[in-house]
């Protein structure tokens, strides 16, 4: 039996600032192109059914879970994936934190934490632990138990109010 | 082998981790992150029936769909494999039987994933229902329904029965005793990160093979065996766990499919497990029900413990022989337990096979005692927090089983989470519907003796350094997130007085680091981190005599601190570390050191007396508080307390991590985790099948639901470990499920003496309090179990010398015993 050939998409996808021809099979999720088609396999899947946040970039600035997102969705909108956080060598306050105060543990998780705690960030300058807690609940991390988590994104919204200053 | 320096400039100072930064920023390689050219996908296909022979596979039409380049079915895997020796029991893909929903019976290697998925479903099997087994009492109920044709007999797997000193004698001389019966569900450890593995076989014609693995040297072994090939042209690469907690310690079916696929083929294969199939894969935490007959004194001393547990051991062996051990071993080790008999049987049922979780064997027993110690003070109007300190165990002294327990902090540990928690203002003070909750434990730190017998060190390290002043350090020791890499790294720096951020750590790759059996039993810190030291130690001595040369001094008085090596008593004479590296380079040639660690010998004889000796004990105690809704069962927990006693924290920012992730997981196991299984109605087929394979319906904590923990370390360095630094990986797990039920009890007045404890239950045991019916779920019965009849030795205060009694003839005394009790 002879699968059809499935269909082919070419797309500019623009992705942590650049902008990145790409052609895929058009059923291929944001996900799957990141990590298969651009080689930006930070971004991480722990299910590939929406369940665990591990998945999650900025897409417009909003968290959004790759995996349930079809790369084709996202011609012409930015996207922002954790290899984009820092600035050449020099970390992003959340990723300083993370590494410094235990926020990462087996780090798998990281990456999506990452990315929801800096669409947090951007919109609520000064969240609340609660705050925190509720933004990343939907990203599940099975090491830390949270609390180092929060702490460090508690640290890295202080210095960046303290650097908008 | 603790470390002679008394003031650390790394040791016990807050640090980033070495792997931190390349975990911030996405650059860490897991085994899915990996790709070579040419590379080939490869999905299994699995059984959707629990329990059935397999007459035929026809694999023609998938291995001519386009883009399919190879199809493997159990044909082509003749040898079985399993952790341990002595339960050799599965096949790469099943040959003949299945035994579980997920069982892989063939695997298909294509261009791309969906191309491999397509094929799979062109594979035509045809399977011949067999009879299931759910449950051990089914299997135990139904030994004609053999799941194996090895193990005990019938569907027992292991079965087994100690006793160290007459049992009945002291419970019939004890004030009181407590009977009661427990039951832990089983779970599973749910790692953010699906197993992948990568195998190739390389330009110089060795396979190499990437994977997600806790184990690399035991894996490393396995793959020898299955594929019969010398183990020296096989190397396994453990790229960094994305977490672990015990699963991913077993050979797992796919490491095998890929690395004969690349064999066969000669491109590289990989595979990424989805996450259905990771609930397969499963060697969680086995289902125990268990009963305590225990005696005590009216003030509270225990006399002696009568424990029988009965293990739902799933599909396989996995590490059943040591599971079955360690729901008994470690009983006698958090307090003193005079005298104390332990029966366990490990029983086959078509279900995932269970195995290590965090804790491996010892929650599910530690929960039952916890909790009934609850039940003891309660009876003898103790202060439970009292009770547990007035008979802890006391430092340097010896279980009834024959453990040595070295150093302790635990009464230090219950008085710390006492003051914090503000036990004494709240224990049966709070408002109905509100409670705490106290409990402790004991941990091991490391498995005295290894999973196959050999007299080969446990862990060992090599050091390499040149004239550039670079320090790489090698070890077999496996980073699933623990912070591996960090505790060698710190260690080799506090020993050569230089900072982490100078070391190069290269773990877990069988092809180019020293031999460590691997990332389980809570092990690392200690025996890897004894080699570390004893390797770092002679790379100083080296330098130390090259550089005294030069400084003027003796060598013993050179000093080494922040990257500077100098005379002791006069820091103007110093030379840069490069230049010591270079010194020593010039005077003995290349330089390098290797250290290696074998646990000590331990005085118990008897068989048996493997599983439970470690180095080292950690302790912990924890303290919990609860919020009950009457109404609806629900459980809030607004904070928990917890003091471990780390002996010493080699960087305490990450030990409380651990401390913090295993509170996290055993609260996930007291209030709701459970891998559940349901049978389809008859004309479904009846077969068993898990409930809830997914991460949505696999319910575990979120950051909404987890609580602040208050963590207190309590520092007792160990003479046996490396700083004295002891455990933190498991140990604070243990006490968290028995401090939840006693809150529980403590804030509703009902006990739930099986976790998880669920609004469903909770309101069925206020239902029964209202009814003035006794206010407790649990179970309610401990089946008839073919325990063997017991080995006998007597504790050390008895007189015994570590082994078995035997009678005058030289024969066991075990024996003499069954048959006057005949």
């Amino acid at each position: 039996m002879n699968a059809p050939a499935p269909r082919t998409i070419h797309l500019t996808l623009r992705v942590n600032g650049e902008d990145h021809e790409v052609s895929f099979a058009a059923y291929k999720t944001l996900l799957e192109v990141l990590r298969e088609d651009l080689d930006l396999t930070g971004t991480k899947h722990g299910c590939e059914l929406g369940e665990c946040g591990a998945c999650a970039v900025l897409l417009d600035g909003e968290p959004r879970l790759s995996c349930l997102t079809l790369a084709l969705e996202c011609a012409g909108l930015p996207i922002e994936t954790v290899e984009g956080l820092a600035r050449g060598t020099q970390l992003h306050p959340l990723q300083a934190a993370f590494a410094d105060l235990g926020g990462s543990q087996c780090g798998y998780c990281s990456p999506g934490m990452l990315m929801t705690a800096k669409a947090l960030l951007e919109a609520e300058p000064s969240p609340s632990r609660e705050r925190i807690r509720e933004a990343i609940s939907g990203n599940i991390c099975r090491c830390t138990g949270y609390q180092q988590i929060v702490d460090a994104i508690e640290r890295a919204a202080a210095e960046l109010r303290e650097a908008r200053k | 082998m603790s470390g002679a320096k008394k003031r650390f400039e790394v040791v016990g100072r807050e640090r980033r981790r070495v792997d931190g930064r390349a975990k911030a920023i996405g650059a860490l390689r897991f085994a899915d992150d990996l790709s070579l050219p040419r590379m080939l996908h490869c999905k299994m296909l699995r059984s959707p029936l629990p329990h059935a022979q397999i007459e035929s596979i026809d694999v023609s039409r998938a291995e001519k769909l386009p883009g399919v380049h190879l199809v493997l079915t159990g044909k082509d895997f003749g040898i079985p494999y399993g952790i341990m020796p002595v339960s050799l029991d599965e096949y790469a893909l099943e040959p003949e039987r299945v035994r579980m929903v997920g069982d892989p019976v063939a695997a298909v290697v294509a261009r791309d994933e969906q191309t491999a998925a397509e094929a799979l479903e062109l594979i035509a099997v045809n399977f011949k229902p067999l009879p299931t087994i759910s449950s051990p009492e089914e299997g135990l109920a139904h030994p004609e329904t053999r799941i194996h044709d090895y193990g005990e007999q019938g569907n027992i797997h292991r079965n087994q029965s100690y006793e160290f000193g007459d049992v009945e004698e002291a419970l019939a001389k004890s004030d009181h005793v407590f009977e009661d019966l427990f039951f832990f569900q089983g779970n599973t450890h749910l790692p953010m990160e699906q197993q992948a593995s990568l195998a190739a076989v390389e330009g110089d014609g060795k396979l190499t093979v990437w994977t997600s693995t806790q184990n690399p040297h035991y894996l490393h072994r396995q793959l020898a065996r299955v594929l019969q090939m010398p183990a020296s042209q096989i190397r396994v690469v453990a790229t960094p766990n994305g977490g672990g907690f015990g699963g991913k310690c077993d050979p797992g079916n796919h490491e095998f499919v890929v690395a004969k696929a690349a064999l066969v083929l000669g491109r590289p294969v990989k595979i990424g497990l989805t996450r259905e199939e990771v609930f397969y894969q499963h060697r969680g935490r086995h289902p125990v029900l268990m009963k305590f007959r225990t005696g005590v004194t009216k003030d509270g001393k225990l006399t002696g413990m009568h424990l029988q547990t009965l293990l739902d051991g799933g599909a396989y062996g996995s590490h059943g022989p040591a599971s079955t051990f360690y729901t008994g071993v470690l009983t006698p080790v958090t307090y003193e337990l005079p005298r104390f008999k332990f029966e366990a049987c490990r029983v086959f049922t078509n279900k995932p096979p269970c195995g290590p979780k965090r804790g491996h064997g010892t929650p599910q027993p530690r929960f039952g005692q916890e909790v009934q110690l609850d039940k003891i003070a309660e009876k003898l109007g103790m202060d439970p927090a009292e009770l547990r300190i007035n008979i802890a165990t006391k430092e340097n002294s010896l279980t009834a089983n024959w453990l040595r327990v070295g150093s302790t902090g635990l009464a230090e540990c219950i008085r710390t989470v006492v003051e914090r928690s503000r036990w004494k203002e709240k224990f049966r003070k709070l408002p109905e519907g509100r409670g705490v909750g106290i409990a402790a434990s004991a941990y091991m730190c490391g498995a005295g003796v290894s999973i196959y017998w050999n007299k080969m060190p446990h862990s060992g390290v090599q050091l390499l350094l040149d004239r550039s002043g670079q320090v790489a350090v090698l070890c077999g020791a496996t980073e699933i997130g623990q912070g591996s890499d960090d505790v060698l790294a710190a260690i080799v720096a506090e020993v050569l007085g230089i900072s982490t951020a100078d070391i190069r750590c290269f773990t877990g790759d069988t092809g180019i680091t020293p031999i460590d059996l691997g990332s389980y039993s809570s092990r690392v810190t200690v025996m890897m981190g004894n080699a570390a030291l004893q390797a770092a130690s002679r790379v100083r001595d080296s330098l130390a005599l090259a550089a005294s040369e030069s400084l003027g001094v003796a060598p013993d008085q050179v000093a080494f601190s922040q990257g500077k090596v100098f005379a002791a008593g006069d820091s103007r004479k110093a030379m840069s570390f490069v230049e010591a590296v270079a010194l020593a380079e010039a005077k003995f040639g290349t330089l390098g050191a290797v250290g290696s660690y074998t646990p000590p010998k331990q005085p118990g004889k008897y068989k048996g007396a493997g599983v439970g000796p470690s180095p080292a004990y950690s302790f912990s105690a924890c303290v919990v508080e609860t919020e009950v809704d009457p109404l609806t069962g629900w459980i809030t927990v607004p904070k928990i307390w917890v003091a471990h006693d780390i002996g010493r924290a080699i960087n305490p920012v990450h030990v409380r991590g651990q401390v913090i992730g295993g509170v996290y997981m055993g609260l996930g196991e007291a209030l709701m985790e459970e891998q559940a299984f349901r049978r389809l109605p008859e004309k479904l087929s009846g077969a068993l099948v898990h409930r809830n394979p997914s991460m949505l319906d696999y319910k575990s904590l979120t950051s909404l639901d987890m609580p602040e923990v208050d963590v207190a370390l309590v520092e007792y360095p160990d003479p046996n470990c490396p700083f004295g630094a002891k455990e933190v990986g498991q140990g604070p797990l243990l006490p968290v499920m028995p401090a939840a039920a006693n809150a529980v009890y403590d804030a509703v007045g009902v006990r739930i003496d099986e976790v998880p404890i669920t609004p469903d239950k909770v309101l069925a045991a206020l239902e029964k309090k209202a009814k003035g019916e006794t206010p407790r779920v649990g179970p309610e019965s401990f089946p008839q179990v073919p325990y063997p009849a017991p080995t006998f030795v007597l504790p050390p205060w008895e007189g015994g010398d570590g082994d078995e009694l035997k009678g005058a003839d030289g024969k066991p005394l075990r024996k003499a015993r069954a048959r006057a009790a005949a």
